[in-house]
């Protein structure tokens, strides 16, 4: 049996030798469309992987809640004429709506803020201790604040890396005091670098302090900006979002016919928009590969045809010194799959060294699983297979007389 | 062009003493041809012992490869019956007769019919790779086919670096390298030269003597002289079937033929 297989993948091999440039052609397109399917899944999966990033840097099921309404005409009315939003709206929702986990009324400006001679143009945001986990702020070295810190409104802050550039070039602020307007703050803490935002703003240039501090001491307001709310779940997100605008409008003495004075976002749905649409994109891009590969396949199957045509009387050959049908749809379907395994293999090196190619255009990590690679190598086998079973029996099918006969 | 080499040829002892190695009653054979009928076969009958050499003529059309093709099985008799070494082999599978053509069958064709772009040696492996045989058994056996038709020197060529005689004379090695009992020949020498066609017949006639039952069609009385009996077809019957009482010897035939060489 192992002599038996052993001569006629050999008799293959030779006979598609034989036909040097048939061979090859066959074989180059599927080397085509196996490296285009992988390129293709590759880029895509980059792409959603890139889009996930900027998912899991933006927060931690956030839902967000700002003071202003939005108008009926879409322009918005200026924010921060708004005075409604206050720390005990924070408080409310929180204790009241179930689903939220974790809480951060949110004051912001923008501040001086001077070390000795340097100083610095930058943004303030009051927060509470939640706001580090809501947002997935990483501390680089010191502390964070704590409840504690808030209760007594404790003139502390934590700088991002662009202030601590420009006010501490050469030393390292935690432990120093610096002046941020007419207020002395101690700095307990640097953040870890997040760099810029997917809209290109420097996610590292501000300040972070107790919002009661801010309150009291920068802005002198009572009213907040903003709240951050973090959700137990992503599917607890819709409901708890519905409960806030009810709860809100409640405690605002809103009329049924007023608009909201706040508007309440889940700005991870935006992007899991993007990223649905993205593997969606993927997925479509995957379809269009394989309809390539399909086109492949039935290249295989027409060079094939001809193929047995063209050869007729070699079968008619083998069939009068004995070749049983068997022995001839063995023979063809050994070139067909020999074609699409090594049309898999070299499709698959060629795949990932265009991913390569766009890896360094697009500056995208493309990673390709083995999976994927194992999947498109046994694809192209499957492709062989199953495109070459028809040719090989029609092949195994001639009458050997007229095959003989055959000009 | 010594024949070398006489296990090659499988002794005929065995089978001549009892039933003969063919035997066909009334076959017939007709093609549909849209509304006619060709009747390429009237009803043939003949029995063929082992170690006998026929030559088959006949006008053409008369329907002596269809007749040869048959024997080969390589077709089905419409009516009738053929009976291979006492077997019956219209109840035999596709299968079967792939066997039978393989292990007991030989063919030689007009047109040679060798693969292109194939070794004479790979040529003449061909039916041992249909018969399971190894690759180095292969190559033993069919180097020795070789060798027996006078071509161990070119085993290594191609059907396009061969003249037409050598190139029938690998048909030859490759129809014998599964050590058949039966030997058909279909106008052999019909694209051969003269001289080339009694090397052929020389071949033919020392594969005989060992024992080798061959069945040659031709249109030339001249090679028919070589053979044994004569069989002579006309419109699909036998027409006359003949006992020759002393066959030429190629070997000697030869020796008279100038030998062209360069
Ligand atoms: N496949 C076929 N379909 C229809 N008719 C056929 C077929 N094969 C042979 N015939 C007819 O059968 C008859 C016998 O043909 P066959 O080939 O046996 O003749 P032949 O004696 O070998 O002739 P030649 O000496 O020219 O080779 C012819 O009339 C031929 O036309
Ligand atoms: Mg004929």
């Amino acid at each position: 049996m192992l002599i038996y297989a052993h001569s006629i993948w050999s008799e293959a091999m030779k006979s598609l030798r034989r036909n040097r440039i048939r061979t090859v052609l066959t074989i180059l397109s599927l080397v085509v469309g196996i490296a285009a399917f992988i390129c293709v899944v590759g880029v895509g999966k980059a792409g959603s992987a890139k889009v996930e990033e900027q998912l899991q840097k933006l927060g931690d099921n956030m839902i967000w809640v700002e003071a202003g309404s939005r108008a009926t005409n879409g322009v918005r009315f200026g924010t921060r004429e708004t005075k409604s939003l206050t720390v005990d709206d924070a408080r409310a929702i929180f204790a009241e709506i179930p689903g939220l986990k974790r809480m951060s009324p949110n004051v912001d400006g923008r501040v001086q803020v001077v070390n000795g001679t340097q100083n610095w143009n930058t943004t303030y945001r009051g927060v509470a201790p939640d706001y580090f986990d809501i947002r997935r702020f990483e501390i680089q070295t010191g502390t964070i604040f704590t409840r504690d810190d808030v209760d007594r409104d404790v003139p502390v802050c934590i700088l991002g890396q662009t202030v601590v550039q420009n006010l501490f070039p050469d030393e390292d602020p935690v432990g120093k005091s610096i002046r941020v307007q007419a207020m002395p703050c101690r700095v307990i803490g640097v953040f870890q670098p997040k760099g810029a935002s997917a809209s290109g703003w420097d996610q590292d240039d501000f300040i972070a302090m107790p919002y009661t501090t801010a309150m009291k001491r920068i802005g002198g307001t009572s009213w907040l900006d903003d709240i951050f709310f973090s959700a137990t779940s992503r599917t607890a997100i819709p409901i708890a979002t519905s409960q806030a605008v009810g709860l809100l409008r409640e405690r605002h003495h809103l009329h049924p016919d007023e608009p909201d004075d706040f508007n309440i976002r889940s700005p991870e749905d935006v992007i899991r928009a993007q990223l649905q649409a993205s593997e969606l994109f993927t997925l479509l891009l995957g379809i269009t590969a394989s309809l390539a590969l399909l086109v492949g396949g039935i290249g295989i199957m027409n060079i094939m045809l001809v193929s047995v045509t063209e050869r007729t009387r070699e079968i008619g050959i083998r069939l009068a010194i004995g070749a049983t049908e068997a022995d001839i749809q063995l023979q063809f379907l050994s070139e067909a799959v020999a074609m699409s395994l090594l049309g898999g293999f070299l499709g698959v090196i060629a795949g990932i060294g265009t991913s390569a190619l766009f890896q360094n255009i697009l500056q995208w990590e493309i990673k390709l699983t083995p999976q994927l690679l194992l999947f498109s190598g046994l694809f192209a086998a499957g492709i062989g297979i199953f495109f070459g079973y028809y040719p090989s029996r029609k092949a195994s099918e001639l009458n050997p007389i007229e095959a003989l006969r055959y000009e | 062009m010594a024949i070398s080499n006489p296990t090659i040829v499988r002794s005929a002892a065995k089978s001549s003493s009892t039933a003969p190695l063919i035997e066909v009653h009334g076959v017939r054979k007709t093609y549909q041809l849209g509304e006619t009928e060709v009747h390429a076969l009237r009803g043939v009958s003949v029995s063929i012992a082992a170690g006998d050499f026929v030559a088959i003529m006949g006008a053409s059309g008369s329907g002596k490869s269809t007749f040869m093709n048959i024997l080969g099985c390589l077709d089905k008799p419409t009516a009738g019956q053929y009976l291979l070494e006492g077997i019956d082999v219209s109840g035999l599978t596709k299968k079967d007769l792939a066997r039978i053509r393989n292990q007991k069958i030989g063919f030689v064709f007009q047109s040679f019919n060798l693969l292109g772009r194939t070794t004479a040696l790979e040529n003449t492996e061909l039916p041992m790779l249909y018969s399971r045989v190894s690759k180095k058994e292969r190559e033993s056996r069919a180097r020795e086919a070789l060798a027996l038709v006078g071509l161990a020197d070119r085993a290594e060529h191609f059907p396009a670096q061969l003249s037409g005689g050598q190139q029938q004379r690998v048909a030859i090695a490759r129809a014998l390298a599964n050590q058949p009992s039966l030997l058909l020949a279909d106008e052999p020498t019909g694209n051969l030269d003269s001289r080339t066609a009694v090397e052929i017949m020389d071949i033919f006639q020392r594969l005989n003597a060992k024992g080798l039952t061959i069945v040659l069609v031709t249109h030339e009385p001249d090679i028919a002289q070589f053979a044994k009996r004569e069989i002579v077809f006309r419109d699909g019957h036998i027409k006359r079937d003949d006992v020759l009482p002393s066959p030429q010897v190629a070997s000697d035939v030869l020796k008279t033929l100038p030998t062209i060489e360069d």
